[in-house]
């Protein structure tokens, strides 16, 4: 034989030949890696088919080897060469992707060559073969391997073509043959054009094509063919895309982390309470409540009233409150609302009155004439603690979050939040622009509308609630003459109340009470100045009698007294003891604006009441 | 929402302010699950609840293999006993369009609705007033059909568009990313496309076929009909409709979870533009 040490080289050449660019370290391992199956099986055709069978990659070479004038006693063996045609397509993955064209990390790739190396021995079982060639062959092919990264390919094969011809004598399959077989020629051609790299892209074809079979074999998804596009797909952004292995925090998790610490510190100051703390305490037990209203069908869910139990112990902890309620929630287009009722004790309350300073005109010589219109006095503000501002309102984002207290509501703001519809940002100091114009930012609009609310659907069973009784009862209408009717501004918990039984609750409407004042027609809870009245919502059968929801969208009251399903839309008859009623003299009414309620029926469903 | 993933689902979408019983949850499961069945349908959604003073309608929706083919509609006032709807036309919603108000909850109420017709007698012509009934039942299709083809939504990627045809469900969906679910245009309508064909090649030429087959949500009119939002410590994005209130879409970024349901009177916010 001519010179075996060196006759891998051109043989290798040969293969480099084939793939005219570098391919990816990792690629090629992986591609190594993932067949090592396919090269087993390869394995024992080759040895059947002959010596040739070094690696079906070797085989191509045989042919390219051909020209070589040198021949071997191998000669014999070349009619094997066509058997081994159909071996290619199949043999082609499993190559020979030598390590020498590896540009960087080659030692890394020693082992898997040493590997694939070691599979393909035992597969020749041909004893005729010349095994000691072969053997050498292989070792030196290691060696060839690890050495042949710093020179061009191309340079080498031509200088190896001058300096040994013959080697290839034992591996060249026939005596000689005068051109490549043309079906081996067709498959070298279409293997060398899959392996080309696009002008952008990093991966040709070919490598794409082997992770993404390698990927189907791994996983074997059902029926691949159906989601073939999309694996496509992933594997081509996993490629470019890999998954890091360093634990890096994601910053887009950033605000995720910091919202879940913030209420895992809720979590954390429970734990510092004892029971009886928690029993006596100014909440509520929320958790029943959520438990109930989930039956009903309405609620939040039992986790996030969970977390709204322990921001609202937050909240009693940091404010001096005497009771606390979870009022409900309000839907907002960018965030949303929780809001909570809290009472304040006497004495605490911070006024916070925003006293609108006259604006005085300088009376000069040549100022016009001043308008003698006057505008009517505005209504005062009810004070704390009574009437519409009888609670004070905080709200929150989410909880966990701190609670920002609610500006108490004027009749005017309610005025204008009855005209108009808007929806809720989230945010607290947002304008709210409409018409007629709304005094005050989305925290005004907001309170107004909790008061409408909570005056108009805050109900009861019938003697659930009953009035304070140091007011007296036997003088009712001397009392509230003196007293301006103010008597029945505060209800407390009927200790004597027995409960009505749910048939008689679900089909009669008599038996349910609004517990909370009704808010007159100029806006606040009681009438002033002007004769003493009494709130006006004793005795009405409707919240507002005088005004019809004329609109064809609001339900008539008709059918929907017949109903008792405790929505916000139910009409409710209020029963006292002693139903003498005063109205409110129209006093104020012919110089505040009368609108249409309708705008209350169809008050959008952002907004609920949770009594 | 899936009926297959229903109790999740129930917990992720509960912010809206909603939630079922556990009576009738387990209720749900079981007697969509014969749904399923008997109907031979490929998937099962619970659609939602259309409110009423009385009762209410619990529906549910079938859907077969190809996911873009007409849904049938089914209709339940206890969760037990489900009835089929007809599919809907455009007779009936001009029909109900004059119908206002709240669903009754009674499925055989008769909706009267008069109007002033001109009737050719011979030589006069005078005004007859003609009374036309119109039953709830056709209401109830005609507004389940409005919702689903104004506000229904999947996030984009769901649903895979293939060569032959029919779209199926993306088995490599793997959740949007956190960067993607605060754009309006990861979302989908889940219906017939209509916009698509008025694109600018421009615009087409930087979709992918196979997933960018529906229209977004970016060119909904009136702008600004959605609200996006985080809840739950920014766990889960809900995707609320202000054009029909009680809608409301849930996803978690980076899952498999989304879904719709509607919860809601079944009435059309018309007053949008003015509310933003």
């Amino acid at each position: 034989m001519g010179d075996p040490p060196s006759s891998p080289d051109p043989a290798q050449e040969r293969r480099a030949s084939q793939a005219s660019n570098r391919r990816r370290s990792r690629e090629s391992s992986q591609a190594q890696v993932s067949f090592p199956d396919d090269v087993q099986l390869q394995g024992p055709q080759r040895g059947r088919q002959g010596s040739r069978t070094s690696g079906a990659g070797l085989g191509q070479t045989d042919a390219q080897r051909a020209p070589r004038p040198s021949l071997t006693p191998r000669g014999s063996q070349g009619q094997e060469d066509q058997p081994r045609g159909p071996v290619y397509p199949s043999g082609l993955p499993s190559g020979f992707q030598p390590p020498g064209y590896v540009a960087e990390g080659t030692p890394q790739h020693l082992p898997h060559a040493q590997g694939l190396f070691q599979q393909l021995q035992p597969a020749f079982h041909d004893p005729s073969m010349d095994d000691l060639s072969q053997l050498n062959f292989y070792q030196k092919d290691q060696v060839q391997f690890s050495q042949s990264t710093q020179q061009g390919f191309y340079l080498r094969d031509d200088v190896d073509l001058h300096f040994s011809p013959s080697q290839l004598g034992s591996m060249s399959p026939s005596k000689e043959l005068p051109e490549p077989e043309p079906l081996e020629l067709a498959v070298q051609n279409a293997t060398a054009y899959l392996m080309q790299k696009g002008d952008n892209n990093d991966i040709s074809l070919y490598e794409h094509l082997v992770n993404l079979l390698t990927k189907i074999l791994d996983q074997r998804p059902e029926n691949p063919l159906s989601i073939l596009e999309s694996l496509n797909r992933t594997t081509q952004k996993e490629w470019f895309h890999p998954k890091q292995d360093t634990p890096q925090i994601d910053p887009e998790m950033q605000h995720t982390y910091e919202t879940a610490e913030k209420q895992m510190a809720l979590f954390r100051q429970g734990d510092q309470e004892t029971e009886e703390e928690m029993a006596d305490g100014p909440v509520p037990d929320i958790m029943e409540a959520a438990y109930y209203f989930l039956q009903a069908e309405v609620g939040l869910g039992l986790d996030e009233s969970s977390l709204i139990f322990l921001a609202l112990k937050q909240l009693a902890k940091q404010q001096p409150v005497r009771t606390c309620r979870f009022w409900g929630k309000i839907l907002g287009v960018e965030r949303s609302y929780l809001v909570a009722e809290v009472e304040l004790p006497e004495g605490e309350e911070e006024a916070e009155e925003e006293e609108a300073e006259e604006e005085e005109l300088e009376k000069t010589g040549d100022a016009p004439p001043r308008p003698q219109w006057k505008p009517p006095p505005a209504v005062p503000t009810e004070d704390s603690g009574s009437g519409a501002n009888k609670y004070v309102y905080f709200v929150c984002n989410e909880p966990g979050l701190p609670w920002a207290r609610l500006p108490p509501v004027t009749p005017a703001q309610i005025v204008a939040a009855r005209s108009i519809r808007k929806f809720f940002t989230g945010r607290l100091d947002a304008p709210v622009v409409s018409y007629p114009p709304f005094p005050g930012t989305e925290a005004n609009y907001l309170r107004a509308q909790i008061a409408r609310i909570s005056a108009a659907t805050h109900i009861s069973p019938l003697g659930y609630y009953r009035f304070r009784e140091d007011r007296g009862r036997d003088d009712e209408e001397v009392d509230d003459e003196e007293k301006g009717g103010g008597g029945r501004d505060s209800c407390e918990r009927n200790p004597d109340f027995e409960g009505i039984p749910v048939y008689e609750l679900v089909t009669s409407m008599a038996n349910w009470v609004h517990h909370v004042q009704h808010i007159l027609p100029q806006k606040s809870c009681t009438c002033r100045p002007g004769p003493p009245a009494w709130p006006a919502a004793t005795a009405r059968s409707m919240p507002w009698p005088s005004y019809v929801p004329t609109s064809g969208q609001g339900p008539s009251p008709t059918p929907l007294a017949g109903s008792v399903r405790i929505s916000t839309l139910a009409g409710v008859t209020r029963t006292i003891r002693r139903t003498s009623t005063r109205p409110c003299h129209a006093q104020f009414n012919r110089s505040t604006p009368m609108v249409p309620r309708s705008g209350k029926w169809t008050t959008p469903r952002w907004k609920r009441s949770r009594p | 929402m899936d009926a297959d993933n229903l109790l999740l689902s129930l917990e992720l979408a509960s912010g809206s302010g909603w939630g079922l019983s556990s009576f009738r949850r387990a209720s749900l499961l079981a007697s969509l699950l014969l749904v399923k069945r008997d109907y031979r349908f490929d998937r099962v959604l619970f659609w939602g609840r259309i409110l009423g003073p009385v009762a209410d309608y619990y529906i549910a929706q079938g859907l077969s293999k190809d996911l873009l083919a007409p849904r049938k509609t089914l209709y339940s006032l206890n969760c037990t006993d489900w009835s089929l709807l007809p599919p809907a036309t455009e007779e009936m919603h001009t029909q109900t369009a004059v119908v206002s108000g709240l669903f009754m909850g009674d499925p055989s109420h008769e909706y009267e609705h008069a109007e002033l017709q001109k009737v050719d007698d011979g030589e006069k012509v005078f005004d007859e007033e003609v009374v036309m009934h119109i039953k709830e039942e056709t209401r109830l299709v005609s507004v389940i059909d409005q919702i689903d083809k104004a506000v229904s939504i999947i996030p984009r990627g769901t649903l895979c568009k293939t060569p032959f045809g029919p779209t199926h469900v993306n088995r490599t969906f793997e959740g949007l990313s956190l960067f993607e679910i605060k754009k309006l245009s990861s979302y989908f309508h889940f219906w017939e496309p209509t916009d698509l064909k008025n694109k600018t090649l421009l615009e087409k030429a930087d979709l992918d076929p196979s997933l960018d087959f529906l229209d977004s949500l970016e060119y909904d009119i009136p702008k600004g009909s959605w609200s996006i939002q985080m809840e739950r410590g920014n766990t889960l994005v809900v995707l609320r409709s202000l054009l029909w209130p009680g809608l409301t879409f849930y996803h978690v970024p980076c899952t498999k979870n989304y879904g719709y349901v509607y919860v809601g009177t079944g009435k059309k916010n018309l007053d949008l533009p003015f509310m933003l």
